[in-house]
C-alpha cells in the first residue's frame, strides 16, 4: 500500500497562510479606511489600524486584494477538482452538527488527521461563504458604477457598505474561534503548517 | 535524593496544558511583533514602492474595466440629500470666491483653440442635467443633481486632439486633478453651471466644476481655473499624496 499523502494537502497549506495574512492585512487596513467615515457609533483604535492614514490603508486594502483572490482562486480551483470540497467540507445533517457541537463544547471533540468533523466543515463552509460575500460586496462598493449590477444585487451603495462591514464581523468572529480552537488543539496547528500523516485506519483519510 | 516515580500517563494531562500555554505565548508574541512591524512598515521606502507598483496595476485594471457607455445610476428629486455636504480640503470658511463676469476658463495644450472661455459662452452651449451619486474615497455618499456643458462637447468646440491621454484641471483654491480622455469623453463628464437648477453656489464650486459620477469625490474638481490636454502624466493634489489616481467608481 502506497503511503499516504499528506494532510491537508500543500496546496491547501499554502493558500491557507497566504489567504489568512492578507485577510489580517484587509481587516487592519479595512479598519483605517471605516475610520475615515464611521457607519456605526465608533472608530477602531488607530494602532490596530493599517496603512498610517486612508491613502495608505487603501494602498494595502487593494494590495491584499490581489493576494487575497490569487489565494481564493488557487483554492477555489483545488477544491472541485480535486474533490476536497464535496469530500471534506460537504455539510453533514443537523443531528452530527448537533452532536459534535456538543463534543466540542465540553472539548471531547477528538480530532484525526485527513477527517473533518461536522463542526469543522459547518465552520469552515460558513466562512468561505462569508468571504466570497465580502470580497463581492466589496467590489461592489469600490465599483458601484462599473459593476453596478453587483451595487443593486447588495441593495444599493449604502447598504452593500454595511454588509460589506458585516461581512468583516463574522469573518472576524470566525477568526477568534478558529484561532482559539487551534490553540486548545496545538496538532492541527502544527498540521496546518507541515501537514500530518493521516490516521491509518481512517478509510475516509487515505486516498 | 531520590527522585520520584513519574508514571507517563499521569503527567499527560499536566504536559498537554504546558504545551498549550506554550503554543499561546508564542502566538501572541508572534502577533505583538506583526502589530509593532505593522506601525512602521508603511515608512519602508521599499514597502512604499511595492504599494505604489501594486496600486498602479489597480489603476490599470480600474481602467479596463471602464466604460465609455456605462452609465451611473440617475435618482428621482426626491432622493437629493439635503443639505448637500460642503467638502474640500480645507473648511468652508476658507472658500475662496472670484466674480462670475470677470472669470475666464484658461484652456491650454493639445488643443487647436486656446482663447479663453467666459461662462456667457458656456451658457450658449448645449446643458445635460443629472442627479446622481457623489462618491467620496472616505466612503460617505450623497445625491446631488448638476447642470452644465458635457465636457465632450467643449473638447470638440476647441479642438482637441481627443487621442491625447490626460484632461488636466487646476483650480483657483489651489486644488488640482487629472483624468484619463476615455473620462472625458463620458456622456456623463459635466462642466457644472448650475446646482439643483441655480447658479452653482459658492460653496459647491462656483462658477464652475467638473462633474464625473463615474470617478470618486477627489477627481471632481470645483473652482475651476484652467484645462489642459495632455500626453505628459499630470498627477493631482491628492493624487501627489498617495491616493490612486485613476479613482474610478
Amino acid at each position: 500500500m502506497p503511503r499516504p499523502r499528506r494532510t491537508p494537502a500543500r496546496v491547501i497549506r499554502i493558500t491557507h497562510w497566504i489567504g489568512a495574512l492578507s485577510m489580517l492585512v484587509m481587516i487592519g487596513s479595512g479598519w483605517q479606511i471605516y475610520n475615515a467615515s464611521p457607519i456605526l457609533p465608533f472608530t477602531f483604535p488607530p494602532w490596530l489600524t493599517l496603512g498610517g492614514w486612508l491613502a495608505g490603508g487603501i494602498a494595502w486594502h487593494f494590495a491584499a486584494m490581489w493576494v487575497l483572490m490569487g489565494a481564493g482562486i488557487v483554492y477555489g480551483t483545488y477544491g472541485v477538482v480535486s474533490g476536497h470540497f464535496r469530500r471534506d467540507l460537504r455539510l453533514r445533517g443537523m443531528g452530527a452538527i448537533g452532536r459534535d457541537m456538543g463534543l466540542a463544547l465540553r472539548f471531547r471533540l477528538s480530532h484525526t488527521p485527513g477527517h473533518y468533523n461536522a463542526v469543522q466543515r459547518l465552520l469552515y463552509t460558513g466562512v468561505l461563504i462569508v468571504a466570497c460575500l465580502t470580497v463581492a460586496s466589496g467590489l461592489s462598493i469600490w465599483k458601484p458604477v462599473q459593476l453596478g449590477w453587483l451595487c443593486w444585487l447588495f441593495g444599493g451603495y449604502d447598504l452593500a457598505r454595511r454588509i460589506h462591514f458585516t461581512m468583516m464581523a463574522l469573518i472576524v468572529g470566525f477568526l477568534v474561534v478558529h484561532v482559539v480552537l487551534a490553540l486548545l488543539v496545538p496538532s492541527t496547528l502544527f498540521g496546518m503548517v507541515f501537514g500530518r500523516r493521516p490516521a491509518p485506519h481512517d478509510p475516509e483519510a487515505v486516498r | 535524593m531520590k527522585r520520584p516515580d513519574l508514571d507517563r500517563a499521569s503527567i499527560a494531562p499536566e504536559l498537554r496544558r504546558l504545551e498549550r500555554r506554550l503554543m499561546l505565548k508564542g502566538a501572541i508574541s508572534l502577533g505583538g511583533l506583526a502589530m509593532l512591524s505593522g506601525c512602521t512598515l508603511d515608512d519602508e521606502p521599499a514597502v512604499e514602492r511595492a504599494l505604489a507598483r501594486v496600486m498602479s496595476l489597480t489603476d490599470r485594471a480600474q481602467a479596463l474595466l471602464f466604460s465609455r457607455h456605462r452609465l451611473a445610476r440617475e435618482f428621482d428629486a426626491a432622493r437629493i440629500t439635503r443639505p448637500f455636504p460642503f467638502n474640500a480640503y480645507y473648511g468652508q470658511e476658507d472658500v475662496r470666491t472670484v466674480d462670475p463676469a470677470g472669470w475666464r476658463l484658461e484652456v491650454s495644450g493639445l488643443v487647436a483653440d486656446r482663447r479663453p472661455w467666459s461662462l456667457a459662452q458656456f451658457r450658449a452651449l448645449p446643458q445635460k442635467r443629472q442627479i446622481t451619486r457623489h462618491i467620496c474615497v472616505e466612503g460617505w455618499s450623497a445625491i446631488g443633481c448638476w447642470s452644465g456643458v458635457p465636457l465632450s462637447v467643449f473638447l470638440h468646440h476647441v479642438g482637441a486632439d481627443l487621442r491625447a491621454k490626460y484632461v488636466d484641471f487646476h483650480c483657483f483654491d489651489d486644488y488640482s486633478t487629472s483624468i484619463d480622455m476615455a473620462t472625458a469623453l463620458h456622456p456623463q463628464t459635466i462642466m457644472v453651471l448650475d446646482f439643483d437648477d441655480t447658479a452653482l453656489p459658492a460653496a459647491y464650486g462656483a462658477p464652475m466644476k467638473i462633474r464625473i459620477p463615474t470617478k470618486l469625490g477627489y477627481k471632481n474638481p470645483k473652482y475651476l481655473a484652467a484645462i489642459s490636454v495632455t500626453n505628459r502624466f499630470p498627477g493631482g493634489y491628492w493624487e501627489d499624496q498617495g491616493y490612486d489616481w485613476f479613482g474610478g467608481s
